[in-house]
């Protein structure tokens, strides 16, 4: 292999990674927003509110993520009036015509049930001490949810979440199957132009594991910053002061 | 719906294929995961360490990059194999690579789903029953056992569905599973909504009764277990 070789594999890799950090990222911050609300409308009361979302969690968490993948990206061409839209370049539906744009809308609502889901269980073991002195203090329903309810619950949410962001990462991992080059993608070309699996998938896997590290380490930060009055106290610095 | 019918067979085919990996994985994830369980907790330090690095290693990277490893490095080191000696080598096949990668992977977390669970029996349980002479297996298979599993139980079913669902990227490495089929079967007939949809049905049936079956299995395995409730 030639020094420019290793040039261009260096920049390919570079490109895979970016692939796959921004999948990873947008896909994770999109899913969050939209779950917050769905988590709120999954543990209403009413059966109206909660049972769609409940139907959108199952199906999105009884099949796999690859599935999801190909119906979006290849699934919509069967139909005449989606073929007839993306003659015309309807905006919104052309999105389904970009392998990128489907990889995101599919990792995004996959990740947005499981969120929602982990959210809601959040929510449901709120104290009940904690509704009853917002109610004492005379604060409406909004501001209950606003200050007490999913704060509260959001930092419950840490633990549980940071597993969902390790599975996304990974999960990037199959937009390959849809053209995208992403690390993955990027392992596979390599392997398919010079038959050297080991050198490929290895150096890949320690990229992701590098990444999953990272994760690690912002989750423990996060968790430094936000879970601090669940640490146990150090009886010793207390003393000391 | 013409389609689905002439496709019904293969898809059925594709869905026992689907199962029979799973469950193979399963079985071999559940006896790493116990092992490595007990290694994590009761072995020596080099034991330990070990342990420790398979199950970080694992759940630091994606299944398909290592399901990619197994199959197409397994195939390189076959052939060099094989040269050695001097025959033809094997294809590897797909089905064992699946089985392996996956069952590897879901060790490592059963193993933490299971040393959880061991290290959430009270002490005092086992040291009962080294007290009232039990041996250490009969102390294991009699008091550890079935306490672990109730704790063990909701954990592991979720792994279980997460194995499941993970078992389709074994399509990528042209394992005729369900996934495998539907996407041929869509392909051909320019249907393909229709066929990834049975096929997540297929995944749907599945999952929605293994979670039916952890109901049941709940009650059976908290026969012993006098539950409050939070609510009145």
């Amino acid at each position: 292999m030639t020094y420019e070789q290793l040039g261009q594999l260096f920049a390919s890799y570079a490109s895979g990674l970016w692939a796959t950090v921004q999948l990873t990222v947008f896909s994770l911050v999109l899913g969050l927003l939209i779950a917050i609300p769905l988590a709120v409308l999954r543990v209403s009361p009413n059966r109206i509110v909660s049972s769609p979302v409940a139907v959108y969690t199952w199906f999105m968490r009884g099949t796999p993520l690859l599935a999801q993948l190909m119906i979006v990206y290849y699934g919509f061409g069967q139909f005449q009036w989606m073929q007839d839209a993306w003659q015309r370049g309807t905006p919104l539906l052309s999105l389904l015509r970009d392998p990128y744009d489907c990889a995101l809308i599919a990792l995004t609502a996959n990740t947005c049930a499981y969120t929602t889901e982990i959210l809601a269980g959040a929510l449901r073991a709120t104290p009940y001490g904690e509704i009853e002195a917002a109610r004492a203090y005379g604060m409406s329903q909004l501001t209950t949810w606003r200050r007490i309810l999913l704060p509260s619950a959001l930092r419950r949410f840490i633990p549980a979440y940071s597993n969902e962001v390790i599975l996304m990462l990974h999960g990037t991992s199959l937009v390959s199957a849809i053209t995208i080059v992403d690390l993955t993608g990027v392992a596979r070309d390599f392997y398919a132009n010079y038959y050297a699996p080991f050198e490929a998938f290895i150096s890949v896997g320690t990229v992701y594991f590098g990444l999953t590290t990272i994760i690690t380490l912002l989750v423990r930060l996060t968790e430094r910053r936000y879970l601090v009055y669940l640490r146990p106290q150090n009886f010793a610095t207390l003393a000391k002061s | 719906m013409l389609e689905l019918q002439r496709y019904f067979p293969a898809l059925l085919q594709g869905a026992g294929i689907t199962l029979i990996l799973a469950v193979l994985s399963v079985v071999l994830a559940v006896c790493l995961g116990m092992a490595g369980a007990v290694a994590k907790l009761y072995g020596s330090r080099a034991v330990v360490s070990m342990a420790s690095a398979y199950t970080t290693l694992i759940r630091g990277v994606p299944e398909f990059v290592m399901m990619l490893l197994v199959f197409y490095g397994g195939q390189l080191i076959l052939n060099q194999l094989a040269s050695w000696v001097g025959l033809h080598a094997p294809d590897v096949n797909a089905f064992v690579a699946a089985v392996l990668t996956i069952g590897f992977i879901f060790g490592a977390y059963y193993t933490e789903t299971f040393r959880g669970a061991i290290l959430s029996v009270p002490r005092g349980q086992m040291e009962a029953a080294r007290a009232y002479g039990f041996s250490g297996w009969l102390a294991f298979r009699r008091i550890l056992f079935p306490q672990m599993m109730r704790l063990a139980l909701p954990a592991a079913v979720n792994n279980w569905l997460v194995l499941l669902k993970a078992t389709a990227i074994a399509s990528l490495i042209g394992l005729h599973d369900v996934m495998f089929i539907a996407d041929q079967a869509g392909r051909t007939t320019q249907t393909p909504m229709t066929f990834y949809l049975a096929a997540c049905a297929v995944y749907l049936v599945v999952t929605s009764g293994s979670t039916a079956c952890l109901a049941r299995a709940r009650t059976y395995l908290h026969r012993g277990v006098r539950e409050g409730s939070l609510h009145r």
